[in-house]
């Protein structure tokens, strides 16, 4: 019971950064119908940065937080110049193949530029963590449920109660609407790029001390996030959210019960089960394209 | 059907019949066959050299299923290495561990490729195009893992060694290794070939369709699902082809040959090429290979290369190299010659109490709006029936119940006399129910006559799968319409008028039984109105049955024979055009209420 609990604690954990990670490749696609094969490296990039950051210019390490999670706002926008604007107008296929060819640009000028041994990256505080009964609450686990919920909730405050929220809304459900009522859609589209960035990155960063920094972390990372967007329903945020702590406790426990070279294999099996079963997902609405 | 069996031999004699020839591109292939033989003759036996050219061809022939899914049917598949290795794995490990004959191998290897497809096809296509993406890169992660980690079936990661090419007896010539490259350059060819053709065969132009527009090919008689689950299955049997021959060729494989970062080379050469065309592919492929063996530089930093390549490649050059160059390539003119006229009486009679289809109570809610409630009319063989009522009255919400593309929430619709209620989109239009669509959805990606023939060669015409016959219709249809000049053009480039016609050109080239108009004045200027008026008033000397949405009451008077009135999803009024027009409630829809009230 007391490991089953362990796993739980482990899975929620993990499952959270699944869960950022899938937030921001909602919001893409929900604001600018883009679907973001690059989404992984967001995070992939988010660590590097932190690893320039914190160990080679030794920074302290919340300064290098924020500058890192500042500067990924940024590539989001660049990302966005590069890879979705030149062909918003020519449909979702071409912006998807775009985001696969950034994906393995970016990967590989990293591969370049730090070589393919992993780096390591310390966490966010020094204290191991917390015995709470039978379980042991690693404290960079703590600190990644910690940051998710805190930014789950600030998006609902922004996206609820704010005006640059109800834009934000407002885009993402109909761009042509939205922009006859004098929202300026393209600025927008790239706040929610950089939002997204910014939150792949933070995930990157929250997730690094534990699975090492490399170059593979991005499509680990996208694929577990796709999973999660399908899992908990196409173009939902609360699904994007439930889906990626499911799959983190799937995963965790399919690691520890069933095998662990198949660990990420289980993301694929639910992926495929949903699909089947439940093609909609938890919270997905079935949308016919309208005539 | 007497007019058709007169017509028959007129079509036959035709010119254009050309475009549909059982012999087209036959004398290429044989040429590049000899070709290959004589290439063989002169190739090196083994060394550096050879290597490169295996694997262009090898991969080339790999990057064709992309040409398939991608290209022609608009579906992004990310596991193309993955079915590659699928193909060398079995070719691996069916000599070397099962002991099986080289070709034997290969086949158990494609047929394991072509089943793995149809799995991840059947599951996953239902859905829009990226969900294959992210599922086939999931598929490509797993295909790793299991190929690294099930040690006693792959070998694991050190992958299989001694790998026999062809030692059958009559086959032991493709031991050598110019004999063997002329193999794999000879399937090359054939490959290439039956994937040109397939872009001007039926099964082509509806991928074709459903890249361009899932919703139209749908209503045109195309099996949306079938037809992406064909396209992805034959990418991945020719992945597995491709793969076989790549593990005869470099006689030792093992599981990083086939990762994602391969999936992404074959990607960047099929969209360096030219995706759209097997010979652009053919292009970008030996290109990609080549160039950065030559240039061993680039080794280092290739993929950085190739992610670059791909953004600027959607960027700036969506068709690829092989589009620069067919662009600029001369089309042949369509021969002049006489055009049959267009057998519309196929399907047709006169004006009668017979009907042709009829709904019943048919109501159709959103969420708590009620579009439809619960609203009858029949439309009568051989007549114009008009569906009118102010914006929001729920007429384009009827049409879309009609043909199937909503499903409604109560209420039966029978055409000739049989339930098509439940019955999808495709299954009606084979039923002989035709549409256009309020704003025009045409397959842009192909030319005029490419989108007429799909309307044409729709299931259950009579004419479907005799191509020199569909061509005909084809053209017959666009001469109907006036624009048979056209007939070459990609359809993204006429005008909107023009490109209206070419919609209604599409469903009456599918001799249609029953012809659904919606809104087709929408966006016209007065002049094109009035021509659409003057064809409309030709179609209906033909005796062919129509339902007309429409707001234009000019037309609407012009042509309809008996007029329906819908206001807030119901039924206010039903009968012929002057007793229905001057119907009060009629009158109030559309002008507002008079104040009674006030004055009484």
């Amino acid at each position: 019971m007391s490991i089953l609990l362990q796993l739980l604690f482990t899975g929620i954990g993990i499952g959270a950064i699944y869960a950022l990670v899938s937030l921001g490749f909602v919001l893409l696609i929900r604001a600018a119908n883009v679907v973001n094969f690059a989404q992984g490296e967001f995070s992939m990039i988010g660590a590097y940065l932190m690893v320039l950051l914190a160990i080679e210019l030794d920074l302290p390490y919340l300064v290098a937080l924020v500058i890192a999670v500042a500067l990924m706002a940024g590539f989001g926008v660049l990302f966005a110049g590069a890879t979705f604007w030149p062909l918003r107008a020519r449909g979702q296929l071409p912006v998807i193949i775009s985001t696969i060819g950034a994906s393995i640009l970016i990967e590989n000028l990293v591969l370049i530029l730090y070589g393919p041994s992993p780096q390591v990256l310390p966490g966010l505080f020094e204290a191991p963590g917390l015995q709470v009964g039978p379980v042991f609450m690693d404290s960079q686990y703590l600190a990644i449920i910690a940051s998710a919920v805190l930014l789950v909730s600030l998006q609902y405050l922004v996206f609820e109660k704010t005006l640059l929220g109800k834009k934000l809304q407002a885009t993402s459900q109909n761009q042509e609407m939205a922009s006859l009522l004098g929202i300026p859609v393209a600025t927008m589209v790239l706040i929610t790029f950089a939002y997204s960035a910014a939150l792949g990155g933070l995930a990157g960063i929250l997730v690094a001390p534990l699975l090492f920094v490399s170059v593979g972390l991005g499509p680990l990372i996208a694929l577990k996030a796709f999973a999660a967007n399908i899992i908990g329903g196409y173009g939902s945020i609360p699904g994007a959210i439930l889906g990626g702590l499911a799959l983190g406790i799937v995963e965790t426990l399919g690691a520890a019960y069933i095998s662990v070279p198949y660990k990420d294999a289980f993301a694929f099996l639910m992926l495929l089960t949903f699909l089947m079963v439940r093609p909609q997902g938890l919270f997905g609405e079935k949308i016919a394209e309208k005539a | 059907m007497s007019a058709h069996a007169e017509a028959t031999p007129i079509l036959a004699r035709h010119p254009a019949t050309r475009l549909a020839s059982r012999w087209r591109g036959v004398p290429g292939v044989v040429i590049g066959l000899l070709a290959t033989i004589a290439f063989t003759t002169v190739a090196p036996t083994q060394g550096y050299i050879l290597n490169v050219m295996m694997q262009a061809a090898t991969y080339a022939i790999a990057v064709m299923g992309i040409v398939v899914v991608l290209g022609y049917c608009g579906q992004i598949s990310l596991a193309q290495a993955a079915f590659f290795g699928i193909g060398a794995y079995g070719v691996a490990l069916g000599t070397v561990d099962a002991g099986l004959p080289f070709f034997a191998a290969m086949l158990l290897g494609v047929i394991a490729a072509g089943a793995l497809g149809l799995i991840l096809g059947l599951t996953t296509l239902r859905l829009g195009g990226h969900y294959l993406g992210m599922v086939t890169i999931s598929f490509q992660v797993i295909f790793t893992l299991v190929l690294t980690n099930w040690i006693s079936l792959t070998h694991g990661p050190d992958g299989v060694p001694h790998i026999e090419r062809p030692s059958l007896p009559g086959f032991k010539f493709l031991a050598a290794g110019n004999t063997y490259l002329g193999l794999c350059i000879a399937t090359l060819v054939v490959i290439t070939f039956i994937v040109w053709r397939l872009k001007m065969s039926r099964l082509g132009r509806a991928m074709q369709a459903v890249r361009d527009n899932e919703l139209a090919a749908s209503t045109t008689g195309i099996a949306v699902f079938r037809v992406k689950v064909i396209a992805f299955g034959l990418s991945a049997v020719l992945g597995g082809i491709g793969g076989g021959l790549f593990a005869g060729a470099f006689s030792y494989i093992s599981p990083d040959q086939f990762r994602f970062d391969e999936s992404i080379v074959l990607l960047t050469g099929a969209l360096l090429g030219g995706v759209r065309s097997p010979f652009g592919a053919l292009l970008g492929t030996v290109l990609l290979i080549v160039l950065p063996e030559m240039l061993r530089v680039l080794k280092q930093v290739y993929l950085v290369v190739y992610g670059a390549a791909v953004i600027l490649i959607m960027v700036f050059l969506p068709d690829g190299m092989w589009g620069l160059i067919a662009n600029r390539l001369p089309r042949r003119p369509l021969a002049a010659g006489p055009v049959p006229k267009l057998p519309l009486l196929t399907r047709t009679g006169a004006a009668s109490d017979e009907i042709a289809l009829e709904i019943t109570g048919l109501a159709k809610y959103f969420g708590g709006l009620k579009a439809l409630d619960g609203v009858d009319f029949a439309v009568r063989r051989g007549t114009v029936h008009a569906l009118i009522g102010p914006n929001g009255s729920g007429k384009t919400t009827c049409i879309n119940v009609m043909t199937g593309l909503y499903r409604p929430t109560a209420g039966r619709i029978a055409l000739r006399g049989q339930d098509i209620t439940n019955l999808p989109p495709h299954l009606r239009t084979r039923r002989g129910l035709a549409r256009t669509f309020q704003n025009i959805r045409l397959f842009r990606g192909i030319t005029v006559l490419e989108n007429v023939m799909i309307g044409a060669e729709r299931p259950g015409n009579d004419i479907a799968g005799q191509p020199a016959a569909v061509v005909e219709r084809a053209l017959a249809a666009l001469d109907f319409v006036d624009l048979r000049n056209e007939a070459h053009r990609l359809v993204g480039t006429l005008p909107y008028g023009h490109q209206r016609y070419v919609e209604i050109a599409r469903a009456l080239a599918g001799s249609p039984d029953t012809l659904l108009l919606d809104e087709p004045a929408a966006g016209l200027n007065p002049s094109e109105k009035h021509a659409l008026g003057l064809l409309l008033r030709r179609l209906k000397g033909h005796g062919l049955t129509i339902l007309i949405v429409d707001h234009d009451m000019n037309l609407v008077e012009q042509v309809a024979d008996h007029i329906t009135v819908l206001n807030f999803g119901r039924r206010i009024a039903d009968g012929l055009p002057r007793t229905v027009l001057d119907h009060p409630d009629v009158v109030a829809a559309y002008l507002g209420e008079p104040r009674q009230d006030a004055a009484a």
